[in-house]
């Protein structure tokens, strides 16, 4: 503001910037070093150069499946979440009468969906004798081993985070809203039909919100842990052991930082690829109104 | 949107003529594809919702009657895994488990609304040199995966001392830590025009004055959210705790929950069934009576989850 010294406002993000130092600058600069050291919290750090890498790329069977594997949950996850939740953005954004009703529905399984809670009830509802079993029972159908074949292990997984499309969707929908009515108006009077209308008009308006929940989507897929470890813990035969569980039992169980640190980077790794892919081909299909974004 | 075309027929023919059976086709038709979206919609909620629903119901079962149908009713309606499962197989019971949550919880969500405040309004309203370069480190945070700086940081809390303790837990977001945060406030500060602060600085008050009583009342609901959305991750909230508090007597409820599960998983499901309606109570109860804000917090700064 006018008259006030151009200092004043670090006064402001100070704490910001002492936290940014402390907690999250100064341990990225130093998980960096430590991957490329051998340290087991006894001794000190120990530089061992490249062979950490060197062990997870040609040695380490186990990084070869958890990276697999975690590439598996998160391709199959960020598309079924996300396509979901558009589709029923799109529903309810008709006007329809009961939409606060359905949002709040759609949305409470995102709120409670991270707890461990809700890890312990899916074991219960995916188990053997469990809920789904029981269901698909008086259809007549087979009981399925949820957890106990690898095949399906991951998929049940998967199921748990898309249960919490509803984060997403209400983005979508506060997206969907804000699109102008008048422009479906002019082309429904060109002819266009319902299909047209979403094709060629809404799609195109709300790519920067697909976009947004794309990269955030993927990001946190990527350090899922909460599900696989209560309800699965990581088996069976490793087939949901996803990389921050790796990380995890490999820093605080066999307290080999190091190594842990350098799976952390190949991930860190993974998800900054993928990010900085989407943000360069945002350019080719992300469209932004030159007015009324902020 | 796109049904309104369908609602008012009307629209396309001029005014006062009488219903054409072109539009009687339409209101007929719009009248039974909206009723196929209810019927989509209100069938796929119950699917979704069902495992809640089940839940709720099974913590009243007994433990012979959990696995033996669907039906979310309890047939022989009873108390004993509540009871038992506050009791738990430790020397303390769920409430000591709740206390601590709640003493995570209070210092993380004020220490956090009030950095996440003045830091958002430190980037809405001043410029000072290297803003831009500070701005694009709160954006590159928010994509930063906790991962990476996960091992430093409890080496960190190690060396000065801080492990099994709370302090690890809370204090990284009491210095406006969680990018997010900062992000989402600002968005909103942005949408608020100055004129009010404008003002209030022409009639002497400091930046700070104007921030209390000014920027403040105006950011309230947004400040609610932030406390909100706090509030339920800590709950949530088990890999932090899992990593920094090892005695019994400190875990927080999403730690107990996971020993109890180790304990009496085999024979006693109607407890750790019990303990989870429990564990997830707080969330439920506080979205319930502030949902507005969630689902405006969320539409606004974008959110994760």
């Amino acid at each position: 503001m006018g008259g006030d010294s151009k200092y004043l406002g670090y006064l402001y993000v100070a704490p910001y910037v002492a936290g940014l130092l402390l907690f999250t600058a100064f341990p990225f600069a130093a998980s960096f070093y430590l991957s490329f050291t051998d340290y087991d919290l006894l001794s000190t750090p120990k530089w061992t150069g490249l062979d950490n890498y060197t062990k997870l790329f040609t040695r380490d069977r186990t990084f070869d499946r958890s990276l697999t594997v975690t590439l598996l949950y998160v391709f199959m996850t960020v598309p079924v979440k996300l396509a979901f939740a558009l589709l029923v953005a799109v529903i309810l954004n008709y006007r329809l009468k009961a939409i606060n009703f359905f949002r709040t529905a759609y949305y409470v399984p995102s709120i409670l969906g991270g707890s461990i809670a809700i890890a312990v009830l899916w074991r219960y509802i995916f188990a053997e004798a469990g809920l789904v079993n029981m269901i698909i029972g008086i259809f007549g159908l087979e009981p399925v081993n949820w957890f106990g074949d690898p095949s399906n292990a991951l998929i049940t997984i998967t199921l748990l985070r898309c249960w919490q499309f509803g984060s997403a969707m209400v983005i979508f929908l506060a997206a969907l809203q804000s699109v102008d009515k008048s422009l479906y108006e002019a082309a429904s009077i060109d002819g266009a039909n319902q299909w047209h209308l979403f094709r060629y008009i809404t799609l195109p308006l709300i790519t920067p919100v697909i976009f947004f929940n794309l990269i955030m989507q993927t990001v946190q897929a990527f350090q899922e842990f909460n599900g696989p470890y209560i309800i699965t813990q990581g088996g069976p035969l490793k087939s949901t052991y996803l990389l921050p569980l790796y990380i995890y039992d490999k820093a605080f169980k066999s307290f080999d930082m190091g190594y842990a640190s350098a799976i952390a980077w190949v991930l860190f790794a993974i998800i900054m690829v993928l990010t900085l892919i989407a943000f360069w081909s945002s350019k080719k299909w992300v469209y932004y109104a030159g007015d009324k974004r902020s | 949107m796109t049904a309104s075309f369908d609602l008012n027929p009307r629209r396309l023919v001029e005014p006062g003529e009488p219903a054409t059976a072109m539009e009687i086709k339409l209101r007929r038709r719009s009248r039974l594809s909206s009723g196929i979206r209810y019927g989509v919609l209100l069938v796929f909620g119950l699917i979704m919702l069902y495992p809640l629903i089940w839940l709720i119901g099974a913590s009243f079962k007994t433990n012979a009657e959990i696995f033996a149908s669907p039906s979310f009713w309890p047939e022989n309606p009873t108390l004993s895994g509540y009871i038992k499962g506050w009791e738990t197989s430790t020397p303390y019971t769920f409430g000591r488990f709740f206390w601590n949550t709640f003493l995570i919880i209070t210092p993380k969500v004020i220490g956090t609304a009030i950095s996440c405040t003045l830091v958002a309004y430190g980037f809405a309203r001043f410029d000072f040199p290297g803003k831009k370069i500070l701005f694009a480190t709160v954006i590159a945070t928010l994509l930063l995966p906790n991962v990476v700086t996960r091992i430093p940081q409890y080496l960190l809390f190690r060396d000065i001392g801080w492990l099994d303790s709370f302090l690890p837990l809370w204090v990284p977001s009491a210095v406006a830590g969680d990018a997010f945060f900062v992000f989402m406030l600002i968005q909103f500060l942005r949408a608020i025009p100055r004129d009010m602060e404008e003002a209030a600085r022409v009639d002497g008050a400091n930046t700070l004055q104007t921030l209390v009583y000014i920027v403040v009342p105006l950011l309230m609901p947004a400040i609610i959210s932030v406390c909100l959305f706090q509030f339920m991750w800590t709950m949530n909230d088990f890999l932090g705790p899992l990593i920094y508090i090892s005695s019994v007597e400190k875990y927080p409820v999403s730690l107990a929950l996971k020993l109890s599960i180790d304990t009496t998983e085999a024979f006693d499901w109607n407890q750790i069934l019990a303990m989870s309606v429990l564990a997830l109570a707080p969330s439920l109860a506080v979205f319930f009576l502030a949902q507005k804000y969630f689902i405006e917090g969320i539409s606004t700064g974008g959110v994760k989850g």
